[in-house]
């Protein structure tokens, strides 16, 4: 933040003892002058408990306050409300790796605070479109469904799609394990782990992990759990992204921060927006869910001039499954591609149970081909999502006239789809694949189908990796589309 | 208390109320406290005035001064516009990062063009001439493709008094001196401001007759754009919206493009600006970006300035318009425009209409795609806007209220399939849901220009695209197999359509863009497989027969093989089809 604008808040501290409403998240206060939109509160209940709070609006000589840790046991006359005349900062410092924080950046591993005179305000700055780098580096998962069907690139956002109960955390976490880049290697990476609204043990899942694979003392995490308070839950993941940017683009780290569970965050927010007595917009979330998501997912990124990376991936939990609800719209919006998971294929028991056909990323096209992966990949991948969507129609269709009525091009789509799903899709949690294996796997199932059946390949690179039955083998049903 | 100044009240997000500000107007732009936050008043109450403010307001404080400036929110015209990109207020995003490396911080004040640079003017008139409003009277060369046209002001006219020779001039360089009747000398300067949300005027509209050619074969073809036309791109996310956008931006044939980056992704403005630089233009040979004006305020940029973005854009290509020349306009997305209006309403508590937008939705649509057309200029030369507004139906569904009234206010409308975009066909522009008005308008125009058949052509392929969806129902239920030979064709002709013709690979070399010429062919190829086909159908040889001759495959293989600049060989491809189907019907006789 500028300097004019420190200078701008109030150096006098005044105690203010009463309050005019208190409810909800919030307290109002009258009478009070000199005070900053979005300046931080200290709310003093007693000599050992004091609260914090932010300045959500003004009107005149009423302030409206946000409180961090909700207003239970909060009279209109037991309290002692100083306004700290700066906006919500967090210390930064190289030593926030290894740590945990809480969704206002104070400790929770029982450890001290950062001593860093670098405070960094929390809604940090819009980055410049023209100061962007546009993401190009290929990151290997490991996963083939992810390498090679909706490539995560450096630098890019890519939120992964769940519902409850479905293994999105055991993907996210196989992804921070596994996640490289071809031919580098060191210690610049980091991850950052913000977790809003989780349950004590699916933070617990995340710490082990980390713990296991041996990166935890490159992880940042600020957590809170379902039980802290809903205003922490909104600071979280702007905390997690305001320490990704120090890591990223002063300590010039690659950073991956994981965001869990946006559907949390995002219920938080409506929360509070009712509780403000805001217009409501769609299923009563505010009208500023695209705006406010927006501010959170554009600081991923890359800047021409800085070595570090962020790339971002949020995990959100579908109400109902439903791909079309509010906050996966916004999402996608916002984000460049979707990694959606699927119910029936995780009850199939098939991990990671990817559906390939809405699942997409944007930036893939940039970040495949000869000079990051193979030359086929681009093709390879355009021809498994034709031949998938295929197997759909196949599929519907065989549950009307039954399987054994199919022509034998049908046949081989069912064939091809269960490969798909079973052996390519499927893997183990601690399977990492190359991407070499994972486009020949993809190849030795491709080559179930006949070559003409291949309309998205070019003819050489056909030629060069198809290794399937020729043509003359099924020269009769291999004109059914 | 000077009366120019109000005093902030109530601060609301990007909503600031302020008092003592009776002498304040609406629409006026406001500089707010220390920081000199940009905002503008959009009601006033009494002394009240509530304003929406451009930038982040956090850290603004009740009793902070409200300072006047006594115009209403408008852009700079002038040279050193094209090959720019700014955010949703004109200000220059390169000057921006070269003053506040990276990241855009507050209170950068009212940035536009660049005052410092001098442009080689050529002056066209003489000391007592008579100038109207509209006459054109300097040049500018302002880039290799470009002549800019200094224009006289529409609010000024009367006699040269004084004039400055050819030479070097800067943005606010007196040029010439014009006396009105009224004795009033004014100085003409190279730059001029506007108000962006009044339509600049014309003498007046003309019909619409030429086509906006995009080199898309979906586009021209089947669902063609008119120069001066109001077209819809509705598409839930990744349907290929911005895609799209982008393939119509670089490869249409307007002569300048304005690029509206509304609320969208940093990376994909970034990706733009890494690419159109080195896009080079297939009819002048110049670089894309000498005709092109980008305006990007992403998706975490203030959001009253996402609001105001649109009618920037609109601003610009209406100066550019008056010059003569043909403007497209690309703004992805009017929802998330709308959405900006949505959530500046909410703060301003209006009382919200359909799905919490508010009741003037409507009308603000509908204002902002009147401002495209085919219009006679003041000056007398032909010109015109086309507004192709990019539309994201929430779910992608196609009823929620910022796609219902643009369907309104648009004469072609082009839907994105999710299901199309599943299938990795892309554009993934649904040929039965989406129409084009323009077809008939354009009718002379293609049968002289293109072929007396063209659009004939593409009705018939349409009708079998339909026939096809109805025989898919049937197909569903009992299978392939059992459809007669005849249907059984349609099936493979509309394949043939969807992945010869419709499909267009915007990575592809040769397919990314089609020349006219070779989009007629083509059509005229898949028909002559028709009919060659069908021929052979009707004397009872069977489809597996005639769908396996090697034929098919070059006819699916031509949009990829055959280049621009030599369609003959489409003409070759007819006469080899032709002698297939004939040698095949005579091996049967």
């Amino acid at each position: 933040m500028s300097e004019e604008r420190k200078q701008g808040y109030r150096i006098m501290k005044k105690e203010y003892l009463r309050l005019e409403q208190a409810g909800g998240p919030l307290i109002v206060l009258s009478h009070v002058e000199n005070v900053a939109y979005g300046e931080m509160v200290s709310i003093k209940l007693n000599e050992e408990e004091q609260r914090t709070g932010k300045v959500i609006k003004i009107d005149g000589t009423n302030v409206i306050v946000q409180v961090f840790e909700g207003t239970s046991d909060i009279s209109t006359n037991n309290v002692a409300v100083t306004f700290k005349g700066e906006p919500m900062s967090i210390p930064l410092s190289g030593e926030i790796l290894g740590r945990a924080f809480n969704g206002v950046g104070e400790p929770i591993d029982g450890l001290y605070q950062i001593p860093s005179a670098n405070r960094q305000n929390i809604n940090g700055r819009p980055m410049n479109p023209v100061a962007r780098k546009y993401p190009r580096n290929f990151i290997q998962t490991g996963i083939s469904a992810i390498d090679a069907l909706m490539t995560l690139i450096r630098g890019q956002k890519l939120p992964i799609f769940s519902g409850n109960g479905i293994a999105h955390n055991e993907l996210a976490a196989q992804i921070v394990r596994q996640a490289k880049i071809e031919g580098q290697t060191g210690d610049n990476f980091a991850v950052v782990f913000g977790a809003m609204g989780v349950r004590h043990d699916d933070a617990d899942y995340f710490i082990r992990s980390f713990q296991a694979s041996g990166v935890l003392d490159h992880v940042v995490m600020y957590i809170n759990t379902a039980d802290a308070p809903i205003v922490e839950r909104i600071s979280t993941p702007k905390c997690a992204m305001t320490a990704a940017e120090y890591l990223a683009f002063d300590q010039n780290m690659h950073v991956l921060v994981i965001l869990t569970d946006m559907t949390s965050y995002a219920e938080a927010l409506r929360e509070l927006s009712s509780s403000k007595e805001e217009v409501p917009s769609r299923k009563g979330y505010p009208g500023y869910l695209y705006s406010d998501l927006s501010t959170i997912y554009e600081r991923a990124g890359m800047l021409s001039d800085r070595e570090g990376s962020i790339t971002l991936i949020p995990i959100l939990t579908m109400p109902n499954d439903d791909i079309t609800h509010p906050i996966p719209d916004l999402t996608g919006f916002i984000t460049e591609g979707q990694i959606v998971l699927n119910r029936e294929l995780n009850q199939k028991g098939i991990y990671p149970p990817i559906d390939i056909l809405p699942s997409l990323s944007r930036l893939m096209k940039d970040g495949i081909g000869e000079t990051y992966t193979r030359k086929d990949h681009s093709d390879l991948s355009s021809q498994l999502f034709a031949s998938y969507s295929r197997v759909q129609d196949v599929r519907a269709l065989s549950q009307i006239i039954g399987e054994d009525d199919l022509s034998d091009t049908d046949k081989l789509y069912l064939e091809f789809g269960r490969n798909l799903e079973g052996r390519f899709i499927s893997q183990e949690s601690n399977e990492n694949r190359s991407i070499l294996e994972t486009l020949d796997l993809g190849w030795e199932i491709l080559s179930a189908l006949p070559p003409t059946e291949l309309d998205r390949i070019q003819s050489e690179i056909l030629n060069e990796y198809y290794h399937g039955s020729s043509k003359t083998d099924s020269e009769d049903a291999s004109w059914q589309f | 208390m000077n009366n120019k100044e109000g005093i902030v009240r109530e601060i609301n997000g990007p909503v600031v109320k302020g008092t003592n500000m009776a002498s304040f107007k609406l629409n006026e732009i406001v500089m707010i406290g220390a920081q000199k936050l940009i905002g503008e008043v959009v009601s006033l109450d009494h002394d009240v005035a509530t304003m929406q403010v451009y930038e982040e307001t956090e850290g603004l404080k009740a009793g902070e001064t409200i300072h006047y400036t006594g115009r209403p929110l408008s852009v700079t015209l002038g040279p050193g516009m094209l090959g720019n990109i700014f955010d949703g207020i004109q200000r220059p995003l390169e000057k921006i990062d070269s003053m506040h490396k990276n990241f855009i911080p507050d209170g950068i004040g009212l940035l536009s063009l660049d005052e410092e640079k001098h442009w080689d003017v050529t002056v066209l008139s003489a000391v007592g001439d008579l100038l109207q409003p509209g006459t054109v009277y300097a040049t500018v060369q302002e880039t290799k493709s470009i002549l800019h046209k200094l224009l006289v002001p529409f609010d000024i006219s009367g006699t040269v008094v004084s004039i400055q020779p050819n030479g070097q001039y800067t943005l606010n360089d007196t040029i010439a001196a014009v006396q009105s009747e009224n004795g009033k000398t004014v100085p003409l300067t190279l730059a001029s401001r506007w108000p962006v949300r009044k339509p600049r005027p014309f003498t007046k509209r003309i019909p619409i007759y030429q086509p906006l050619v995009t080199g898309q074969r979906v586009v021209d073809s089947f669902f063609p754009i008119a120069k001066g036309g109001a077209v819809g791109l509705p598409g839930g996310f990744g349907t290929g919206k911005t895609v799209t956008q982008q393939q119509l931006a670089k490869w249409s044939d307007a002569d300048i493009i304005i690029y509206i980056g509304c609320g969208e992704r940093g990376n994909e403005m970034a990706d733009v600006l890494e690419e159109f630089p080195k896009l080079i233009d297939p009819r002048t040979g110049r670089p894309l970006m000498e005709r092109t004006i980008l305006i990007a305020n992403t998706s975490n940029m203030p959001v009253a300035a996402r609001e105001a973005s649109i009618y920037t854009g609109v601003t610009m290509a209406e100066y550019y318009r008056d010059m003569g020349y043909d403007v497209a306009i690309m703004a992805d997305s009017t929802s998330r425009w709308a959405e900006a209006l949505r959530e500046i309403s909410g703060r301003l508590e209006e009382m919200p209409a359909e799905e919490g937008f508010p009741a003037y939705l409507p009308s603000r649509l509908a204002e902002f795609y009147e401002r495209s057309g085919c219009v006679q200029t003041l000056e007398g030369s032909e010109a015109s806007i086309t507004i192709i507004g990019a539309v994201s139906p929430p779910g992608g569904d196609f009823s929620e209220p910022v796609t219902e009234n643009t369907k309104r206010f648009v004469t072609a409308f082009m839907a994105l399939d999710k299901k199309l975009a599943y299938a990795r066909h892309y554009p993934a522009i649904n040929y039965l849901l989406s129409y084009s008005g323009y077809v008939d308008m354009l009718k002379d125009w293609y049968s002289e220009n293109v072929a007396e058949d063209m659009l004939d052509l593409r009705k018939k392929m349409l009708r079998l695209l339909q026939e096809e969806e109805k025989l898919n129902e049937v197909v569903q239920l009992v299978g392939e197999d059992v459809l007669p030979n005849d249907q059984a064709l349609v099936l493979e002709i509309a394949r043939i359509i969807k992945k010869g013709f419709l499909q267009q690979n915007a990575l592809h070399k040769i397919d990314t863009y089609v020349v006219l010429e070779k989009q007629y062919k083509m059509l005229q190829v898949i028909d002559t497989l028709y009919e060659s086909a069908l021929k052979c159908v009707k004397m009872g040889i069977p489809i597996s027969i005639i769908k396996s001759q090697d034929v098919v495959q070059d006819v699916l293989k031509m949009k990829y093989e055959v280049p621009n600049d030599n369609t003959g060989i489409l003409d070759e491809l007819r006469v080899k089809i032709i002698g297939v189907y004939d040698r095949l019907s005579q091996t049967y006789e």
